[in-house]
């Protein structure tokens, strides 16, 4: 019991803040905000006028409704949308020269920026509020040919790419939240590898909102061009506030012919408190397309923070034989609200898709599955496999899943399987009648029911999110 | 090592134990008969903890370091790990989680509960292979989640490796026989006898002689309405299989 309780108490180990001066913008929204904005990075005319245009789209549109979650109007002019720690000087800066209060906070967070104690093999993109830190192994990637560093810095250092392939994939127009960040996002990361590389280390963005009352907007590119190879990871944390904090990125993902991009979330989010109050809203627009014939994306996903999410992570099949998937486990607790899942919008021939997902709902939270399968008139033979179980623990927990299918061509091959479940008691006992705890015995459940999403992860994000999900648990079940 | 005294238990508010009297000590093999529905599953339920059955009255005390304690008062995880092992009439489904990671864990959380270092993955894999044998289960159920697509035969087989592998003190092996074809039926009781040893005991429950034709018990006791009305050696069982239950009563 007491063990019990000493977990509760130390719920979410990331809810620190780091004290530091920063530089911040006052609140509110207007168009001389969006322009100190493109100021402050010094941007080039045509990005100032594609956030401007974003900018007046989004005033003309209304924040979306459908989706199973609820909570107040947000009010926009509330929220500052820029948010840094200030330099010690002027010019570039190595990793090596952050503020050692910002090193701490890496340190803490598991994430080591000293370059001999690095995460081996993994190169990261550090966002801290709103900027970019700075990116680690640029040499080894230097010799690969690939790009990999902060979309700030792309639009200077690369600009012919980052203007051909900057919203093509999610266009301002595409919904609410992706106007909004169009307008005012301020750093994210971006990278292209190039024709026939195989990216030499797993490339990593580790978002970290600090600042209060401040949005998080930020922006992912990823280029893969013909026949490359990567695998990104992505981590997030905030610290624990009363208020909520909202965070709208896109992730913009594209690959060509023959090329594979696999992408992985962890997301933990701070959630919020027992009885709900404070926690990030999670408003995400994650695409990617299929540009080539033969080329691959994929998404996995584990989200397990948050107090709202709102994320559909999708593809768009369009070159001929390309294959999309989604792989996704979404824990709720307490008062967490989720609707998450994805768009698989088939074009080309002979396209295929998978989507797994495996939604848990504990305490009084709900879990919603939102997925659309589109099959559009030219793609023929496309293949689509669909996969969604839910597990309730307890009995205040709601678990909905809300799958579309739309066929336009008769050649589709088109499977769904749905499923909802209930931890027994029976099958805790049987766990426990072989000598395992009942904190053991669910996390031995879930980690099972969740095995066809956790294999797709790399290994180490994959221990990750096994501890993280079983701490959750330990938290959220008794 | 196991002392039940005038024990009295319910499942869903309806009395099923009515005044159960059972001594069971080290080396001995009881076999707990009786017709359906006269409350054999519930005593192995209610000794291995299960939730849904409460006990209104009445005592279980079980040998730990050599003293009596009240068994009752322990969660089922203790129970275990003190040396209590339910072979389950209906073994449960563990959708993907492999049987290797499932015993391992369950027999590591036992040795480190004695002060034991667990066991790393490759060691128990050969030791589990051995024990395997006694069943005559092959390796791939080891890759297998845990009962998901066995057959009946199998799930038994799993429940015997499991007790093979746990090596508990005192098992109950609630309707080990049912479902079981011949075959499966001497595999399994093969597989109970060489694990029968001076120091631990065994309870089986069974509603047919059947069993008792390969795992020979020291004591048959005939469960009736909660009771146990009649004990004997292995001849009772044999007089229970022409004669029925009626001339009891």
């Amino acid at each position: 019991m007491d063990n019990k309780r000493n977990s509760l108490q130390q719920d979410y180990k990331y809810g620190f803040t780091t004290d530091i001066e920063t530089e911040s913008m006052p609140k509110g929204l207007n168009e001389n905000v969006i322009g100190l904005i493109s100021k402050k990075k010094n941007e080039p005319e045509w990005l100032l006028e594609y956030r401007l245009k974003a900018f007046r789209h989004w005033q003309k549109m209304i924040c979306p409704q459908w989706a199973k979650v609820h909570y107040d109007p947000i009010d926009f002019q509330e929220i500052s949308y820029y948010s840094a720690p200030k330099k010690k000087s002027e010019g570039p800066q190595s990793l090596q020269d952050l503020d050692p209060e910002l090193l701490k906070t890496f340190e803490k967070l598991g994430i080591s920026l000293n370059e001999q104690k690095r995460i081996s093999g993994v190169a990261v993109d550090f966002v801290f509020d709103s900027v970019s830190l700075g990116t680690t192994h640029q040499e080894e990637l230097d010799k690969a040919g690939v790009v990999f560093c902060s979309i700030s810095e792309a639009v200077h250092k690369y600009p012919e790419l980052v203007r051909k392939y900057f919203g093509t994939v999610v266009p301002f127009s595409d919904n609410y939240y992706a106007a909004l960040n169009a307008a005012v996002f301020t750093d994210g990361s971006f990278c292209y590898i190039p024709k026939g590389v195989r990216c030499p280390v797993d490339l990593s963005t580790y978002f970290r909102i600090n600042a209060k009352d401040t949005g998080q907007f930020e922006r992912t590119l990823l280029v893969a061009d013909e026949g490359s190879y990567v695998n990104y990871l992505e981590g997030c944390t905030a610290p624990q506030r009363d208020e909520n904090q909202l965070h709208a990125a896109v992730v913009e993902l594209i690959a060509h012919e023959n090329a594979e991009i696999k992408y992985s979330t962890v997301q933990n989010w701070y959630t919020g408190d027992k009885e709900g109050r404070g926690g990030i809203y999670n408003f995400v627009t994650k695409r990617g397309k299929c540009v080539g014939k033969r080329s691959k994306i994929s998404w996995t996903q584990v989200e397990s923070g948050s107090s709202i999410t709102w994320k559909y992570p999708s593809v768009i099949l369009q070159g001929d034989e390309s294959e999309g998937s989604f792989y996704s486990v979404a824990l709720t607790h307490d008062r967490m609200q989720a609707d998450t899942g994805t768009k698989m919008i088939h074009i080309g021939k002979n396209t295929k898709s998978t989507i797994i997902s495996k939604g848990i709902s504990t305490g009084h939270s709900s879990n919603t599955y939102r997925g659309l399968v589109k099959i559009m008139p030219g793609a023929e033979n496309a293949r689509n496999y669909s996969q969604c179980d839910s597990m309730l623990v307890g009995h205040d927990s709601g678990a909905h899943t809300f799958p579309s299918i739309e066929v336009k061509n008769k050649t589709a091959q088109i499977e769904h399987e749905a499923s909802t479940s209930r931890i027994s008691e029976d099958q805790i006992f049987y766990l426990q009648s072989r000598g395992l705890s009942m904190e053991q015995s669910i996390s031995m459940l879930v980690n099972g029911f969740c095995k066809d999403v956790f294999k797709q992860l790399p290994l180490e994000f994959s221990v990750e999110a096994v501890k993280l999900i079983e701490m959750k648990l330990e938290n959220s079940v008794g | 090592m196991l002392e039940i005294k005038n024990l009295h238990a319910t499942v869903d508010g309806k009395e099923v134990l009515k005044g159960l009297n059972l001594s069971v000590k080290a080396g001995e093999v009881h076999a707990i008969m009786g017709p359906n529905g006269s409350g054999k599953s519930t005593l192995s339920k209610v000794l291995a903890g299960h939730p849904s059955y409460e006990v209104t009255s009445g005592e279980v005390k079980y040998e730990i370091n050599f003293q009596m304690k009240n068994l009752l008062e322990l969660e089922p995880e203790v129970r275990a790990k003190e040396g209590i092992f339910l072979a389950f009439q209906y073994p449960i489904e563990v959708p993907g989680v492999n049987n290797l990671t499932f015993l391992r864990t369950s027999f590591n959380s036992i040795v480190e509960h004695h002060g034991s270092e667990p066991m790393n993955e490759e060691d128990f894999k050969k030791f589990v292979i051995k024990k395997m044998k006694i069943v005559s289960m092959n390796e791939d159920f080891l890759d297998r989640a845990v009962n998901v697509g066995f057959s009946g035969g199998e799930k038994k087989r799993n429940e015997i490796l499991q007790m093979a592998v746990l090596a508990p003190r005192l098992a109950l092996l609630d309707e080990t026989d049912s479902g079981l074809d011949i075959d499966a039926l001497r595999i399994v009781a093969e597989g109970v006898n060489k694990l029968r040893k001076k120091d631990n005991a065994i309870v089986l429950v069974t509603h047919y002689q059947r069993l008792l034709e390969y795992i020979k018990p020291d004591f048959v006791h005939v469960l009736s309405k909660g009771k146990i009305i009649k004990s004997g050696d292995s001849s009772l069982a044999l007089k229970l299989e022409k004669e029925g239950y009626d001339w009891l009563n």
